[in-house]
């Protein structure tokens, strides 16, 4: 049974990772990852790399959505303006190592003009607003033709680092997945700020905090410059790892699967994020594996059923968690630590 | 500019708004009734289209027993989802009931899927296809018809909320739930019943829509347009919602004329976006007070 964990500085209070038990498992964390691509096999590394990019895009949306409460359904659409303008940025020669910030600034700054009503309308109506940024991007990257591409979209060359090409799964990896930890880090690190305290204090009751003195405009603003600038910034990423930006690909589905992840991780937690946002990309994977099991035990039909149960899978997950475990995965994941804390003296 | 071409184009955006106007209907019932934006209005409407499919094609029943037959499933599926998803949300954050919602259609879009299967279905042409001709303008039958059968629902439904008591308590309880459960109004049931009414407007629609056009999976997408309507319209106001249904209407039929179709799907969005910048509850909409 572990026994209290007194905070005795201030640097204590603050740290990101209080114990040392905490720091090492950190440490072991990322020796893990960087050997992964090594150990995994190149099925086990694409879906690291993709999970790499769903994690920091899932991440940019729980700031706005789980910590700031302004509910966005044009996530994927941010990611597409990330993709383009890696796409785009790439045509011009500009290295991947400027073109992802970029991307992610772009998005941002199309992310700080929808973001505008957010002044005026929140919840529902605000919502509503982001569908229709959704559909008015979605638009443009379907009949902008010369920068996009058009229907048919636009290639993506690979990322490359004075002349050593960034392709091939084994490689990209660690561009994603170290960004990846990055940037999980830095959300982290976002709601031990004032900006961050600010964002909480905005979604619990934002008449409040503006008594208290947060402009709810510019932190509402912020909050969706943030959120968007992780999505622009995973676009890109997305970019490089499929190399082709298509406008199907990052249509509402897209930014209802973001939604889900959040949700049923956990809103307004990063550990709900991170496994919220796994147990998503692994489910379809998990389903598709079993239709494939179904199929080898001669149901020759299984395979025609894949995506209507892949539906049907999704949308109970979501109904499923919000009735019953409304917290979600994080808060399980608690429930099981406190169990093993407390042993053998409640059970 | 050509008039006759305009008046033309016009009248025909005003007469297919009817149908946009039953839609938002339906979203504005569940939204009055029950505080919740009903995501999953189109995979509703779909359902609906696929049961009357399945009970005049399928099962070969003349097209009034298909009918009731579908406006019976819907119902009971209305006030299925009502009593096991929305229920035991009552009371919960703006984001879970959107997301309870959309949960809900992505279930209903596979199940759909897996039994009907994902290719295009017809239904027989149920509305009379004689064009109108008024002078030099030609009215497409079908299109007048749906406007009439829209018409004649929401004046139906009109009537029932102001004229019987069932009604009367619907909107009692709607606008004050509390008040009117103290009252001796059985809330629970009144909402059940809003559920079941949305269902069947979403049928009704489905049906004229899927008869109109063809029937599939990805019916519903037209609902997430009209979801825009309402807010044009206010999300609570039943005569914000037809007349909002038929600007949009008027609104992308011009579109089509003058500036071609791909830009059509794009008028509600943009419609809504300048709202909610000018004025967030909508034309007929209540503005809402927070209280501390």
């Amino acid at each position: 049974m572990r026994i209290g964990d007194f905070h005795a500085s201030y640097r204590h209070d603050e740290a990101l990772f209080d114990t040392r038990v905490q720091r090492i498992w950190f440490g072991l964390l990322l020796a893990a990852l960087a050997a992964f691509p090594f150990v995994g096999g190149s099925y086990l590394t694409y879906l690291a790399c993709l999970l790499g990019i769903h994690l920091i895009s899932a991440a940019g949306l729980n700031v706005m959505t789980g910590y700031t409460g302004l509910i966005s359904l044009g996530h994927a659409a941010f990611m597409g303006v990330g993709c383009y303008t890696v796409a785009v940025a790439e045509r011009a020669g500009i290295p991947f190592f400027l073109a992802l910030p970029l991307a992610g600034a772009t998005s941002a700054a199309i992310g700080l003009v929808v973001g505008i009503p957010s002044l005026r309308i929140k919840g529902l109506y605000f919502a509503v607003a982001t569908l229709a940024a959704q559909f008015v991007l979605g638009f443009v990257f379907r009949e902008w033709e010369s920068v996009t591409g058009g229907v048919r979209g636009a290639n993506v060359p690979a990322a490359s680092l004075f002349g050593f090409e960034l392709a091939g799964d084994r490689r990209i990896y660690f561009l994603i997945v170290p960004l990846a930890v990055a940037m999980l880090l830095g959300a982290r690190n976002l709601f031990r700020t004032r900006v961050g305290r600010a964002f909480i204090a905005i979604r619990d009751r934002d008449i409040s905090a503006e008594v208290l003195g947060i402009s709810l405009f510019r932190y509402k603003l912020a909050a969706f410059a943030i959120g968007s600038f992780y999505a622009g910034v995973a676009g890109g990423l997305w970019g490089y790892f499929f190399r082709v930006a298509t406008p199907e690909l990052f249509g509402l589905p897209l930014s209802i699967f973001y939604l889900a992840a959040i949700i049923v991780g956990g809103l307004g937690s990063i550990l709900g994020t991170i496994l919220g946002a796994t147990f998503m990309t692994l489910i379809p994977e998990l389903l598709r594996a079993m239709v494939g099991w179904a199929e080898a035990l001669g149901l020759k039909e299984a395979g025609v059923y894949l995506a209507p149960i892949r539906q049907v899978v999704f949308g109970l997950l979501i109904v499923g968690f919000l009735i019953f475990e409304p917290h979600g995965l994080a808060e399980m994941w608690r429930r099981v630590r406190r169990f093993f804390h407390l042993w053998p003296f409640r059970t | 500019m050509d008039w006759l071409l305009l008046a033309e184009f016009s009248l025909v955006g005003l007469l297919s708004g009817g149908v946009l106007a039953l839609i938002a209907l339906g979203f504005v019932l569940v939204y009055k009734g029950t505080r919740v934006i009903n995501f999953a209005m189109g995979e509703f409407m779909m359902i609906g289209a696929y049961l009357f499919w399945t009970a005049n094609v399928f099962l070969k029943l003349p097209w009034w027993a298909a009918l009731a037959l579908t406006l019976a499933g819907i119902a009971v599926l209305g006030a299925v989802v009502e009593r096991f998803v929305l229920r035991p949300l009552a009371g919960q954050p703006v984001i879970s009931i959107v997301m309870a919602t959309i949960g809900l259609g992505a279930v209903l879009h596979g199940v759909a899927e897996a039994v009907w299967g994902g290719a295009n279905l017809s239904l027989p042409q149920l509305l009379p296809r004689t064009p109108l001709t008024l002078g030099e303008i030609l009215l497409p039958g079908q299109v007048l018809w749906s406007f009439a059968l829209a018409v004649a629902l929401i004046a139906g439904f009109t009537a029932y909320f102001h004229l019987s008591k069932g009604g009367v308590s619907m909107r009692a309880a709607a606008s004050d739930p509390v008040t009117a459960y103290a009252m001796g109004i059985d809330v629970r049931r009144t909402q059940r019943l809003t559920w079941m009414f949305a269902g069947v407007t979403g049928a009704v629609a489905g049906i004229i829509v899927a008869s109109m056009t063809s029937l599939s999976p990805t019916l519903g997408t037209v609902a997430l347009g009209v979801l825009a309507v309402i807010i044009l319209g206010g999300l609570d106001s039943i005569a914000g919602a037809i007349v909002a249904g038929l600007i949009v209407g008027l609104l992308e039929s011009l579109t089509v004329a003058f500036i071609g179709g791909q830009a059509r799907d794009l008028v509600p969005y943009l419609v809504v976006l300048v709202i909610l910048m000018v004025r967030p509850y909508g034309l007929f909409g209540t503005r809402d007070i927070e209280r501390l």
